[in-house]
């Protein structure tokens, strides 16, 4: 019964993209952050010059293989040997220059990666296996929370990200912000960025991380600071109690079925920490690191069958009734 | 003769290693429900595992991945902070050859499943049956005297103890007998 | 000399003509039937051996390619689980490195060089069984191991911690470790062989600057082997000590680091790749010549250029680590000394182009390869030039643009000359041509579908795909491009089919080949074609780098070694003065039963660490059966 039901909301999962995304969310080529710009002209340039180095070069192998010809076979002419010598000289050092001029436009386009601003907004990055957990830093303990798989960040203010890899090596990657960086387990690496648009960029694990390195992504929302901070405060709120019967019922499920062991709900005694913070779940656009958009089907389909969906990730298929994945994923829903 | 050989080899390579390596993601409900009736003595000690524990070959106590993802669980659902690393804190140690209910996979399961007097409690409502047994058959492995190539090796964090393929329970057990804790209270 | 003369004791001054080939053939023959092969040490039977199984490598990886690509043609696609897709990458890179393309290389070498250099074996014959044997097991425990659902999962590279102890269950990342303990002790013996056959067995006159440019690329690869493969075999018995003992190399907590593991690796990962490349580089210089039908331009500079190309190998591991977060002005240094690699790419490009200009090519299967090699390889060394820029690879670092780059790298530049020679000394190895019309229409669909296979992955890269990933979403945007790469895989597939069909049908009814049908000027055509189990009847004297195009009529031969036992013409390192007549030792079984008991020792040491004490006795063993004396003299002056 919830084998089928969770197949039939596959595959309109399957069926349907997501509402949300452009063509190009997830591109170095489509890029709307501020290092992700300047990496683009870079990479442009050096494509475009090593695309005439390449055109010359096979215009000289078609005039080498092809141009007219006179005599027969004879041993090589000293002149033409030098004239060889000479074409083969310039070839070296043209090739010489242009690398050389490529290693110090790299040095200088790297040192105005890592400039950072001073207004910083700090959030820490966990990479785990197979989501992103997200915590928001900040100078007031009281005014830290933690969300997953989505961070907001306000349009034209330096982003400071904190990357802690947890179990294996992760890599952050938001393409169409700025170029990636690992998160390895023993050591602390950062990485700032910018967006310069609102909108919703697409990021992707880069490092393979094992069995469901494919579907590790996650949204980094720019938006103004307006919208933001009325974001941030209310992710800092704890969970909404449930008003309509059926979710406060999916609450009672939640709270007395192995969910509650592995994830947390604040404002609820589910205080888990095995798996992704689910206090505002509801007003997240994915779910699944990801994988769907979040509605109540497609979190129903989720906890129905999660080793179908994602085989091999760490969630277990808890056996449910059918009206109770009804009212875990109604609960669930209503966590705006 | 020597293809003989070979093939012959292969064949037993294959059923060793099959089993040992595969990794079994999802449980059929029906299964799982299944390996969920377990007959148990009135005295809660020894019993035997349901059939379709056996049809599947017993895969929780010699499957390299059970037995892996049975460390992570291990860690997740809070072990340690009564039983430590394996040797015991407020909780009884698993290392010291004394198993209150009985060294068998059943035990195990359903100490870890229904909990026990003195403090052990149930995870009947916060693990799926296949999390269970997947527990119990790393929990059984840690108190081996024989060590298990499929086992787990050390995790990446401080070691205190040998990890689980070099039997830590042997060692412990060739210091000699460990006193009773009364403490956890008497044996049932 | 001072041995006193034996009544056995025969010279080839002595007889004449065809009593001295069967002289010859007696002494240094390989008997016929299942223990001449299991006991033979002669580098031609070996080398084929060593290419054959090579290229059944590269079949069974391209069987794991097509099924990558079928897997990806469709976005969620369940074809392929994660488990199993994940081995099958594992799978493909290992044996494309470690089981294709270092040993295929080798495996040419071990059959051409001593031809090339004018000897009768390659040195240490023995250490060349052995080392084939030792290869032959890894390449077999792999595969083993993945068709019982047990392959490796852990990338060609297995990164810790994901192949520690914790995250990596059961026995797979110890198989990929072990398997790499197998191809690295192979391919140092035969590094070890070939540096030795070059430097003390070339022909007399076979000064360093007549050395054919493929001699030298093999030298300066052999030098890479022994410096290179050290590294990952430190870090491969180092993972299996931190699974199997419990040490802590790579475990932060203890001590260890996990970088630790990615410096190790690439420092040998990076000069692996010109460990692949520069044989190809050599081929490329040595097959040009009979082509172009003038002698290679710039020798001196081609040669500078590999011993440059291996010197630079060691200094740029980290463009592996850009994104790892090193220090970002040392990262520099690693770009400064990537971008130089192109240097000595660049000279060697346009010593081959300004060969080709000043001579009358012959438009012949081989030089069509490496005009695909031309096309395709510049691309690869161009788009290597981008992925050693700091900022450039921040991007593109582990995407499909990246996965592009190497395979017109390693495929480019390095398959695509070695299929070139494999048409080119094809007729030596087995006395047939190949089929010309097949080989043509193998290389227009090899390069067409290679081209179209791999090229469209720079834009993947470049549009956010990660590598190593065994499906992608549907909202993404690269659903057409991959299904216009998997289409295209079946014209690169159906061109190497073409390929194994000329192969196979060239060998059984192939035209008969001349003992030099290309007029080329090395000494592997200066005796019959295949060349006789002693190769050559009079060991040649060289006084020329094109010996055959400068003596049309008969090579000079130096003469005196003795018909009745394995002998062969030791020479000064430098000049190539005959030092020694130096006995080559003969048919032995000890070679396979040491690599039968050394294969045994180290599958089992992935179980228990007693198996390096209790497996040792039978290695032990061996050995002193291999090296018991047996009361020949050794060589005499």
């Amino acid at each position: 019964m919830i084998r089928a039901l969770s197949k039939i909301c596959l595959s309109a999962m399957l069926a349907v993209p997501l509402a949300a995304c452009g063509s190009n969310w997830q591109s170095a080529l489509d890029v709307h952050g501020t290092s992700a710009i300047s990496l683009k002209h870079l990479i442009l340039l050096i494509v475009a010059v090593c695309s005439v180095v390449w055109m010359l070069v096979m215009v000289a192998l078609i005039w080498a293989l092809w141009h007219r010809r006179e005599g027969l076979s004879t041993p090589p002419q000293p002149g033409r040997e030098r004239r060889m010598t000479i074409a083969v000289i310039g070839a070296v050092i043209v090739t010489a220059v242009i690398i050389g001029t490529f290693t110090i436009m790299s040095f200088f386009a790297t040192r105005s990666l890592s400039v950072a601003g001073q207004d910083e907004l700090t959030i820490r990055v966990r990479g785990l296996q197979w989501w992103w957990g997200i915590e928001y830093l900040g100078p007031d303990p009281s005014r830290r929370f933690e969300t997953a798989n989505e961070i907001h960040i306000p349009v034209g203010r330096s982003v400071h990200l904190k990357l802690e890899g947890l179990d294996v090596i992760h890599s952050f990657w938001v393409p169409s912000l700025a170029g990636k960086q690992d998160l390895i387990p023993g050591r602390s690496n950062e990485l700032t960025i910018r967006a310069e648009q609102p909108g919703v960029y697409r990021g992707q694990c880069a490092e393979y991380c094992g069995m469901q390195h494919a579907h590790m992504a996650l949204l980094v929302i720019a938006e103004s600071q307006d919208d933001f901070d009325k974001w941030a405060n209310a992710e800092r709120n704890a969970a909404a109690q449930p008003v309509e019967e059926e979710a406060a019922a999916g609450m009672q499920t939640f709270l007395t079925k192995p969910c509650a062991a592995c994830h947390t709900i604040r404002g609820t005694i589910a205080a888990g920490t095995t798996g992704p913070d689910l206090t505002h779940v509801g007003s997240r656009r994915t779910i699944a690191a990801g994988l769907f958009e979040t509605t109540r089907g497609s979190l129903a389909a989720w906890i129905a069958d999660p080793q179908t969906i994602k085989p091999g990730n760490n969630m277990p298929m808890v056996p449910l009734a059918p009206e109770e994945l009804r009212d875990v994923s109604a609960y669930l829903a209503s966590l705006k | 003769m020597k293809r003989m050989t070979s093939i012959l080899l292969a064949v037993v390579a294959a059923l060793a290693g099959c089993q040992r390596e595969q990794r079994q993601l999802r449980l059929d409900p029906p299964t799982a429900d299944a390996l969920d009736k377990i007959a148990l003595m009135p005295n809660g000690i020894a019993g035997a595992p349901p059939r379709v524990y056996f049809a599947l070959g017993k895969p929780y106590e010699a499957n390299a991945y059970n037995l892996s993802q049975g460390k992570r669980l291990y860690s997740w659902f809070g072990c340690k902070s009564c039983h430590g690393d394996g040797q015991g804190g407020s909780g009884p140690s698993f290392l010291d050859g004394w198993w209150y209910y009985g060294p068998e996979m059943v035990s195990i399961f359903a100490s870890i499943r229904d909990g026990r007097p003195h403090g052990m409690p149930s995870f009947r409502d916060k693990m799926t049956t296949d999390q269970i047994w997947q527990l119990a058959g790393y929990v059984q492995t840690i108190g081996s005297y024989e060590g298990k190539t499929a086992a787990p090796s050390r995790n990446d964090e401080k070691q205190t103890r040998p990890a689980e393929n070099r039997a830590p329970a042997k060692l412990r057990f060739d210091q000699g007998p460990s006193p009773v804790h009364l403490d956890q209270g008497p044996t049932p | 000399m001072n041995m006193p003369a034996k009544a056995s004791d025969t010279r080839d001054i002595d007889i004449q003509g065809s009593c001295l080939t069967e002289a010859l053939t007696e002494t240094w023959k390989t008997p016929p039937g299942i223990w001449g092969a299991l006991t033979t040490v002669d580098h031609k039977i070996i080398g084929r051996r060593y290419i054959f199984t090579a290229f059944v490598f590269l079949v069974l990886g391209g069987v794991l390619a097509v099924l990558m690509r079928i897997q990806l043609a469709q976005p969620e696609a369940r074809l392929l689980g994660p488990d199993r897709y994940n081995q099958i990458f594992t799978m493909h890179g290992a044996n494309m490195m470690f089981l294709f393309a270092v040993p295929v290389m080798e495996a040419v070498a071990v059959y051409l060089v001593p031809l090339m250099v004018g000897t009768r074996n390659i040195a240490f014959p023995r250490l060349n069984a052995f080392s084939y044997w030792i290869y032959l097991a890894g390449g077999a425990l792999l595969w083993i191991a993945f068709a019982l659902d047990m392959g490796p999962d852990v990338g060609w590279f297995a990164y810790v911690p994901l192949s520690g102890p914790q995250y990596a269950a059961g026995k797979r990342a110890d198989i990929w470790a072990q398997m790499i303990t197998f191809t690295e002790v192979s391919a140092l013996a035969v590094a070890v062989e070939m540096v030795v056959t070059v430097f003390k067995q070339r022909a007399p006159g076979m000064t360093l600057d007549r050395i054919p440019v493929f001699v030298w690329a093999m030298l300066v690869t052999s030098f890479l082997i022994i410096m290179a493969m050290p590294a990952i075999m430190v870090a491969s018995t180092s993972l299996i000590l931190d699974r199997l003992v419990g040490t802590h190399f790579f475990n932060p907590a203890e001590g260890g680091d996990v970088l630790l593991w990615q410096h190790l690796f690439w420092f040998f990962g990076h000069p692996e790749v010109y460990i692949i490349f520069l044989p190809a580089a050599g081929m490329v210089s040595t097959m040009i010549e009979p082509f172009a039908r003038r002698p290679a331009f710039g020798y001196l500079g081609l040669v500078m250029a590999l011993i440059a190309t291996g010197i630079l190998a060691f200094g740029l591991w980290v463009h592996h680590m850009f994104v790892a977060g090193l220090p970002r002005l040392g990262e520099s240094f690693f770009t400064a000394s990537s971008m130089a690699i192109a240097i000595p790419a660049g000279i060697q490009i346009f010593c081959w182009l300004a060969t080709l200009w000043d001579g009358r090519p012959v438009f012949k299967t081989p030089l069509l390869f490496i005009i695909g090699f031309f096309v395709t390889f510049v691309i690869g060394g161009l788009t290597g030039v981008m992925v050693a820029s700091v900022p450039f690879d921040t991007q593109v670092h582990d995407t499909y643009f990246v996965v592009a780059h190497f395979h017109y790298v390693l495929v480019g530049g390095a398959v695509f000359p070695l299929l070139g020679a494999i048409h080119y000394w094809f007729p030596k190895l087995t006395g047939r041509m190949m089929s010309e019309t097949l080989g043509q229409w193998s290389f227009w669909l090899i390069i067409t579908g290679f081209n179209a296979t791999f090229f469209p992955m720079h834009i993947l890269g470049l549009e956010g795909m990660p590598r190593r990933i065994y499906t992608y979403q549907p909202d993404l945007p690269w659903h057409a491009l991959n299904v216009f790469a998997s289409l295209s895989s079946i014209v690169l597939t159906a061109g190497f089919l073409v390929f194994f069909i000329n192969v196979i049908r060239s060998a059984w009814a192939g035209d008969v080949a001349s003992d030099n049908p290309w007029d080329a000027a090395t000494l592997e055509w200066a005796t019959s074609s295949p060349p006789p189990s002693f190769n050559f009847a009079m060991i040649p004297v060289v006084n020329s780098l094109h010996p055959l195009w400068d003596c049309r009529d008969a090579l000079a031969v130096a003469k005196g070694l003795r018909t009745d036992r394995r002998e062969l013409v030791v020479t000064s390192l430098n000049t190539a003065e005959p030092q020694a007549r130096e006995a080559s030792p003969r048919n032995s079984i000890w070679p396979l039963l040491t690599a039968i008991a050394t294969s045994i020792m180290l599958i089992w040491s992935i179980f228990t660490p007693w198996a390096v004490v209790w497996g040792s006795i039978p290695i032990a063993i061996a050995l002193i059966g291999w090296f018991w004396p047996k009361g020949t003299p050794e060589d005499e002056a």
